[in-house]
């Protein structure tokens, strides 16, 4: 092949698998290599995102390189006076192996074939048979490769291996040792991305077993992404044990909502009940994992307080009249506006366009939530979407904890109409007189004091049953989608707002309640977001142009894939 | 006339009236139970009358039997809501039921179903009334029976009775026709009588000393048209157009219910069983058997209607029997049977006859 | 071609009159109605249930009395009408099965919506769903033909079991391994 020579100094390779020619990226290992070219390696301990160990041989193949004459360099050639391939005497593992130019792969023969069998047989032996009570059936590795390349039947009659069962190794996590197939994938986890080395193996042979350390636990904050990546039943979530089967399970993409890193998930839902919450692949932002404490926020969509009746002082009325009352109050007086950074970029915009309607100035303000980051993947700005509300041109500032300018303005009666969309403003130095001097429109998806002493109450949907996007760190716009049905009652999407918008402008401007509609709008009005459109953003998210706030005091610090301005942090 | 004389025709009429009635009434049963035989199934079996029922094997077998069923059968027709829907022309639509069931009734005066041997050696009739045109009465009267279904079809002011009403007018004038110059040859064999005891007394003797002078065995044609057409005239499978409940819901009767129902439904049975007593007086020797004389007295008169009843049930069973085996016959071939073969056949018939027995008469 | 032409004979004079076909089709009438009754009379009577009939499914439980269904929710996903709910529970630690960990909460068939199938049957790993010989079921209500776990066990009764795979396996945790 002419190009052959010419690969090595470029970052794609030509190699041949099956003798299909594929051109891969420089320096994956065949594991990879072979996905490229929409074929398969069935691999265990090997994780993208972790280190390669190769103790699981599962990923067996045959592979061999051009060869070389040993005196001249030069390379050989045969009859036909194609490159000779020294094939490799024995099976390599894919994972551990990288690729070279011309190199060649072999993932269907016999001997390949064999190898599989004779690892799935052997993983099996010691197997229980619990895939019937396995949290794991039905995206479990070793039952896909079982059917996959397995040899269909046992020929073990002996008794099995006896280990322990139901233990519990963390606040959050169950360990059933029988099913490990002792691949070390949580071990390294815990190691290179947790640096919360607790776990380990003991004993040997097919006695081997997974633990703790003496004296620890598995209770850092990522330690269900070994759930995750395990890629059999042992290692299980103990919230989502035996709740629901995942084949059952519908899967929405979304984000976790707990912080600016804006990790991406998948809610698991059925029925309109969501029963967990997983990290999706996003290189970008959070690569497969994400914290625990995200993985629990669907519990808001049943929580106890949770708000789902449009009220008038108290009194629950339709829809249409709460928020024909709210248009009333902006419409006459001075208003104001409480946001939230938990709000989706739509939802930002359109209080834009409401404010815009109002008669005179009217301020907004957003409610800060910091803590201390992790430096992985929650940072210390734990509102998602405070960037949203900067470049919808809501807030133009980083926003405080307390709302003393607002509680002044209140005290002097310069603010006459608050809108407070989903924070409790008690909370932020408002105090409950001072909310019952205004009137207050509560738009929010929890009860809290504000809800008690507003004029008006609008329930809110959270993030679950609403579609969206919001604007993490690093200025990417992020989608969710929406995974469950809002509660009875409450209007969809983005309804609340657009009708609110249409009572404020007198049925002059309205939106459809989608946010593909309002993405259209703001493309024309946001510079950020020219040319782009709801469904153009891809599913890992787009980043957009941050120029405009680069003078602005964030307070995220560094995290995975990200580093904040140093010029900023500094200051 | 003497009053006791009155008093017992009046009696002889009542008694004659019940046993046709339950006849009738069994008739039905037989036929269900027939019609069970054929297809492999039980029938009625369930229906037990308390006391009678509970006798151990007796009680338990009759049950089986489904003996007690019609009795059943007759209260539901009395007792149950009697709808008359709306849209009917009420007085022809309660005319209708009626005037099936009274002809039906009536053509039973003139049929013998007995002999009476007095002292003296005269040859007496069980009959109530002994008409020298009885066979005339009988076709007369029982042809208005049309009339009961043609008008209930009419009344009932809705498609399927009145399609079955048409048909059963066009196929009852049809074989009216047929079943009429079916029987001439008979009477003219019988020196012109039109009486029906006679008709049965010429039918004792021996021919040649050996051959039961049975009518059907002269002349077997003219058995055989009138059968086909006693079937037409009582619309009974494969003649059953009026009916049809495969096409027509129920015929002329669909829109009836409870008792007028059960009027229509024991005329027609009546219908059958009266049929099958002309036919027995008429071509099979009616109480007469071959080779053996009946003995004088009461002994005498009872075997002869036992031997009679038995010969006609025989025949009623018979037109079960056609029912569950024959498929109906489309409207079109019932049509081209009456008038392109029957008639014809039955002119023909008629002819011949008229031709030997003059004949036989120059000898 | 896979077609034939058949040759449709002249009807002869016989048959034309068609006294013939009925006399024939009498005679069979007649022979039928000696042969015995083929109605089975049915409350009284039952029909004999033949191996493999396919009647109300029902859950039952092995020979020692443990109830086999782990609620591995199978057979909720391969029913077709969706006949079968099932809230799936833990076993309690300290219960005699604790070995099996898991076991339903609730158990729900609706007799309504099964088509007996037997799918769920078919799915089970664990034998313990069974379509036996119960075919008529009635009820007042619908919400009393959605039959429960505790029905459900009622009809289901206990069957024999081939493997007694947990009993096995809790013998081999009793025995523990070997090596230790
Ligand atoms: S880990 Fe996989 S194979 Fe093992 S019991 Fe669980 S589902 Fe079955
Ligand atoms: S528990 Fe899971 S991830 Fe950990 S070693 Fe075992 S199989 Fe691998
Ligand atoms: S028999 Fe079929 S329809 Fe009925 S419960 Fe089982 S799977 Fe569902
Ligand atoms: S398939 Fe069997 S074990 Fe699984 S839930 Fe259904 S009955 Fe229970
Ligand atoms: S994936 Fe290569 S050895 Fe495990």
């Amino acid at each position: 092949m002419s190009t052959m020579s010419d690969d090595n100094k470029q970052d794609t390779v030509t190699i041949y698998v099956d003798d299909q020619p594929v051109e891969v990226p420089a320096g994956i290992n065949l594991v990879e290599a072979v996905a490229v070219a929409g074929k398969e390696v069935p691999h265990y301990c090997y994780h993208p995102k972790l280190s390669v160990v190769g103790n699981c041989r599962m990923c067996l193949v045959e592979m061999g390189t051009p060869g070389r004459d040993r005196a001249t360099g030069e390379p050989m050639l045969d009859e036909e006076g194609n490159p000779k391939i020294m094939w490799v005497p024995k099976p390599v593992i894919g994972c551990a192996t990288n690729v070279s130019p011309g190199m060649h792969v072999k993932t269907e023969s016999s001997l390949v074939k064999d190898c599989r069998e004779g690892v799935m047989e052997f993983l099996l032996v010691n197997h229980p048979l619990d895939c019937p009570i396995c949290d794991q059936a039905g995206e479990c590795r070793l039952q896909e490769f079982a059917t996959d390349y397995g040899r269909g039947y046992s020929r073990f009659v002996e008794q099995k291996n006896v280990k322990p069962k139901r233990t519990r190794i963390g606040p959050r996590v169950t360990l059933d040792d029988e099913r490990c197939i002792l691949c070390s994938r949580c071990i390294r986890f815990c190691e290179e991305v947790a640096d919360d080395p607790v776990l380990g193996f003991i004993d040997r042979g097919s006695y081997t077993t997974l633990t703790t350390f003496p004296g620890k636990e598995l209770d850092n904050n990522y330690s269900l992404n070994t759930v995750d990546i395990c890629p059999v039943g042992a290692l299980t979530s103990t919230d989502f044990r035996f709740k629901m089967r995942v084949w059952f399970l519908k899967e929405t993409p979304s984000i976790d909502t707990e912080s600016s890193v804006g990790c991406n998930t998948v809610v698991g839902s059925r029925e309109g009940t969501i029963y967990r919450i997983t990290p999706r692949r996003n290189d970008a932002v959070n690569d497969t994992w994400m914290p625990d404490s995200g993985r629990t926020l669907y519990r808001q969509v049943d929580a106890d307080d949770r708000m789902t009746q449009y009220s008038i002082e108290g009194r629950p009325c339709a829809a249409e009249e709460a928020l024909t009352l709210a248009s009333t109050y902006l419409r006459n007086g001075r208003s104001a506006i409480v946001a939230s950074g938990r709000l989706s970029v739509e939802e930002q915009y359109l209080l834009t366009r409401i404010a815009s309607h109002a008669p005179g100035e009217t301020p907004a303000w957003l409610v800060a939530r910091h803590a201390e980051g992790d430096g992985k993947l929650l940072s210390a700005d734990r509102n998602p979407n405070v960037r949203g509300a900067l470049v919808t041109g809501l807030i133009d500032r980083i926003p405080e904890a307390q709302l003393s300018q607002l509680s002044a303005a209140l005290e002097s009666g310069k603010v006459e109409n608050l809108i407070v969309v989903g924070e409790d403003i008690t909370q932020a130095g408002i105090s409950i007189d001072q909310i019952k001097k205004a009137n207050v429109v509560y738009i929010g998806a929890v009860h809290c004091d504000t809800a008690q002493y507003a004029k008006v109450e609008i329930p809110l949907l959270t993030v679950f049953e609403k579609a969206g996007s919001f604007i993490n760190q690093q200025f990417r716009v992020q989608k969710f989608a929406q995974a469950v049905p809002g509660p009875k009652g409450v209007l969809f999407g983005l309804s609340n707002f657009t009708q609110l918008l249409a009572a404020v402008s007198d049925g002059k401007d309205r939106i459809e309640p989608s946010p593909a509609a309002v993405w259209t709008e703001m493309a024309a009005a946001i510079d950020e977001f020219k040319e782009l459109s709801f469904s153009a953003i891809p599913s890992t998210g787009q980043l957009i142009p941050a120029d405009r706030f680069a003078d602005l005091p964030f307070v995220e610090g560094k995290s995975l894939h990200f580093e904040p301005r140093t010029a900023v942090a500094d200051a | 006339m003497e009053w006791n004389e009155l008093l017992l025709i009046v009696f002889k009429a009542l008694l004659v009236l019940s046993v046709v009635m339950s006849l009738a009434a069994y008739a039905v049963l037989a036929e269900r139970k027939v019609a069970a035989w054929v297809q492999g199934r039980v029938g009625p079996n369930r229906t037990q009358i308390p006391l009678l029922g509970g006798i151990p094997i007796i009680g338990t077998f009759l049950t089986r039997l489904g003996v007690f069923q019609p009795a059943a059968d007759g209260l539901k027709f009395l007792f149950k809501e009697e709808p008359t829907p709306g849209h009917v022309n009420k007085f022809y639509y309660l005319l209708a039921p009626m005037i099936a069931f009274i002809p039906a009734m009536t053509t039973m005066t003139v049929l013998p179903f007995g002999q009476y041997v007095n002292e003296a050696g005269e040859v007496q009739p069980l009959v109530l009334a002994n008409l020298d045109i009885g066979i005339l009465f009988i076709l007369a009267v029982s042809s208005l029976g049309v009339y009961g279904i043609v008008l209930g079809g009419w009344a009932s002011n809705s498609k399927f009775p009145f399609l079955g009403g048409i048909r059963a007018s066009a196929q009852m004038i049809s074989y009216e026709l047929s079943l009429g110059l079916s029987l001439l040859p008979v009477f003219l064999w019988f020196g012109g009588s039109l009486n029906l005891f006679n008709i049965v007394q010429g039918q004792t003797d021996l021919l040649f000393g050996f051959l039961p002078q049975w009518t059907i065995l002269f002349q077997p044609l003219s058995a055989l048209i009138f059968l086909v057409a006693l079937f037409a005239e009582t619309n009974r499978l494969p003649f059953d157009m009026p009916e049809s409940e495969t096409d027509l819901v129920a015929g002329y009767n669909t829109e009836y219910g409870a008792f007028k129902f059960g009027l229509y439904f024991v005329g027609e049975y009546t219908h059958i069983i009266i049929g099958s007593g002309v036919f027995v007086a008429l071509f099979l020797g009616g109480w007469n058997l071959p080779w053996v004389t009946l003995p004088a007295g009461l002994f005498g008169t009872v075997l002869s209607v036992l031997i009679f009843v038995i010969k006609m049930l025989a025949l009623v069973f018979v037109f079960m029997w056609v029912r569950w085996t024959l498929p109906r016959f489309r409207y079109d071939q019932v049509m081209t049977l009456g008038w392109r073969w029957l008639l014809p056949l039955a002119v023909a018939n008629l002819v011949f006859y008229a031709i030997i027995i003059a004949v036989i008469e120059q000898f | 071609m896979a077609t034939k032409v058949l040759e449709r004979k002249p009807l002869s004079l016989a048959e034309q009159t068609y006294l013939p076909q009925i006399l024939g089709g009498m005679k069979i009438t007649l022979r039928n109605m000696f042969k015995p009754p083929v109605t089975l009379e049915y409350p009284d009577e039952r029909p004999d249930i033949p191996e493999g009939y396919r009647g109300v499914p029902t859950l039952v439980k092995d020979p020692n009395g443990r109830e086999k269904c782990v609620s591995c929710q199978l057979c909720e996903f391969v029913c077709p009408p969706r006949a079968i709910r099932i809230t799936p529970g833990e076993i309690d630690a300290e219960s005699d099965t604790a070995h099996v960990e898991k076991a339903p909460k609730e158990f729900e068939i609706n007799m309504l919506r099964c088509i007996y199938c037997g799918f769920c049957q078919e799915v089970c790993p664990e034998e313990a769903i069974f379509l036996q010989d119960i075919f008529s079921l009635s009820g007042y209500s619908r919400e009393e033909l959605v039959y429960q776990k505790d029905k459900l066990y009622e009809l289901g009764g206990t069957l024999p079991d081939q493997h007694y795979k947990w009993d096995r396996k809790r013998e081999a945790e009793l025995a523990g391994n070997p090596h230790h």
